[in-house]
């Protein structure tokens, strides 16, 4: 659970400082956390803010400057290993706490108490309040449907191409498209005609699924029609959608 | 008044690939406009008694407020009426929470969080406390509207973390206000202009911890032609990705406008709808 620092200059381990404060200070004068009596360190060097369980390092003006990993750094949200440098000192960051993957519990949602809060709502006034927006990020206006098409999707959260199944793809066999090739690297992948006939494959880890999405008629896989649930494609299936005749196959 | 020509509604609630209970609860009633959400938390089945409870008194009790007085009403004190009933009934379901939760020790500490819209006179009232979101696809762009009531959101807020650096944080998992937690709750209550083809997503965080914000907005823009199907895909995602967490969307579209009928004329004509 606690964070550590573990100090060191040219190899040689000097001290083990635990971060159970919420605010450890770094720096030349006495009055610091961790002082460091050496001429190369300012007398008020940085800090280390220590919320439950994450860790932020802020240089406080130095006059060498800090560097996390090599890199100079005014503000760090520090990770495990992390290497923090103040001259020719070295100060290793250390969290153990469990990676949240391996951890199921640990993701229950929680409510911070307000006694709790008002500790961290201190440190959080001291900037200006909601100049930062949610994080969101930009969407392609790319306009999804008509022929095989749908925006570029690489989520770090999608799921790998399926395991064992391979790399699917589509064929176009009728129409003015015909021979044109489509691999599914989407998770998501629509085809059809918006307001006519549309369907959808979707990229699962255990294979590829074709659902009805909208029209009258539904698709129609080896001759035989859909109905309102998803249909596992297997290797040289022919879907048959708007009047458009195409063939499903796994490559490799 | 009846929305259930102006509005689409659809339910999706998932106990996830690891979860064994459901701590989640959904409410909707197109008729009356209403789409609720909670996440609850708590040991045992405490989560899913204060998500239910949540869910059901605040169904219940909203529909009965706006049966007798309609919500884009504006009272003496120039407050709509949406405002009023909410903030009294979301009054009302924190003391019955934190009243079991105080009298009951298998309940003790249980509490949940709450996002719903309410849809009156073109207009969208919503209500939320804690990380549960509420999202709207208008056209090509998709926007987070509610604010995450969250540690991690302030430090965000802040500028102490970055977007990208609070995905890999240990502190996602902690609110800042929760339903039924404390004598007390302050809801975060706001109203904004609907229009016809809108669709508005609500969801509890284990949709947004485990689909990206980008990853939605391409499922609903793809699947938009059916409800249904964007609901279920959608879940099916978060499972596929990992499932971690109960997932729970609700997704309401807009189909026609639906102003409020004022004059004697309107309401006449309404009557005869």
């Amino acid at each position: 659970m606690a964070a550590k620092l573990i100090l060191s200059m040219d190899g040689l381990v000097l001290k083990e400082i635990p971060l159970s404060k919420e605010r450890t200070t770094i720096g030349r004068k006495p009055h610091n956390d961790i002082q460091i009596d050496n001429l190369a360190i300012s007398g008020e060097h940085a800090v280390i803010v220590t919320i439950l369980n994450d860790s932020f390092m802020e240089d406080l003006n130095s006059t060498n400057g800090t560097y996390v990993n090599g890199q100079p750094v005014k503000k760090h949200f520090l990770q495990s290993n992390d290497v923090i440098e103040l001259g020719k000192y070295k100060l290793k960051y250390i969290s153990e706490t469990p990676p949240q993957s391996t951890a199921a519990d640990f993701e229950k949602t929680m409510v911070l108490r307000p006694d709790a809060m008002r500790k961290t709502a201190e440190q959080v006034a001291a900037k200006s309040m909601g100049d930062t927006q949610t994080g969101m990020r930009a969407m392609q206006s790319e306009h999804p449907i008509t022929a095989p098409v749908g925006p570029a999707a690489a989520a770090a959260a999608a799921p790998p191409a399926p395991k064992g199944v391979g790399m699917g793809a589509i064929q176009i066999l009728t129409g003015a498209n015909v021979g044109k090739e489509l691999e599914l690297t989407k998770n998501l992948t629509t085809l059809g005609k918006p307001g006519v006939q549309v369907a959808v494959i979707t990229r699962r880890p255990h294979g590829y699924f074709l659902t009805h999405v909208e029209g009258a008629s539904f698709p129609v896989v080896n001759g035989v029609a859909l109905d309102s649930h998803p249909r596992e494609l297997k290797d040289h299936d022919v879907i048959e959608l708007a009047g458009v005749k195409m063939e499903f196959f796994l490559k490799n | 008044m009846d929305l259930t020509q102006a509005l689409q509604i659809v339910c999706r609630s998932d106990a996830g690939m690891v979860r064994s209970h459901n701590e989640d609860a959904v409410f909707a009633n197109a008729g009356a406009g209403l789409a609720i959400l909670a996440d609850g938390m708590g040991g045992y089945n405490a989560g899913e008694v204060a998500s239910g409870m949540a869910t059901t008194l605040l169904g219940n009790e909203l529909e009965k407020a706006f049966l007798k007085t309609p919500p884009y009403q504006v009272d003496a004190s120039g407050k709509l009426h949406a405002h009023v009933a909410l903030e009294a009934e979301i009054a009302r379901a924190n003391t019955a929470i934190y009243q079991a939760a105080q009298s009951q020790p298998q309940y003790a500490g249980m509490g949940t969080t709450l996002v719903m819209a309410l849809f009156h006179d073109n207009t969208m009232t919503v209500a939320h406390i804690g990380d549960s979101r509420l999202y709207r696809m208008r056209g090509d762009e998709f926007r987070q509207i509610t604010r995450d009531h969250s540690l991690l959101q302030e430090q965000i807020d802040s500028g102490m973390i970055s977007a990208e650096e609070a995905r890999h944080s240990q502190n996602r998992n902690l609110v800042t206000r929760a339903l039924g937690v404390d004598p007390v709750v302050e809801p975060e209550i706001r109203d904004y202009d609907t229009m016809p083809g809108d669709i508005y997503l609500l969801c509890s965080d284990g949709l947004n911890d485990m689909v990206e914000d980008e990853e939605i907005s391409l499922t609903l823009q793809a699947l938009s032609a059916n409800l249904d199907l964007a609901a279920t895909q959608l879940v099916q995602t978060a499972n596929d990705s990992g499932g971690r967490d109960n997932v729970s969307v609700i997704l309401v579209r807009i189909l026609r406008e639906y102003p409020a009928a004022r004059g004697w004329f309107a309401r006449l004509l309404q009557w005869f709808k």
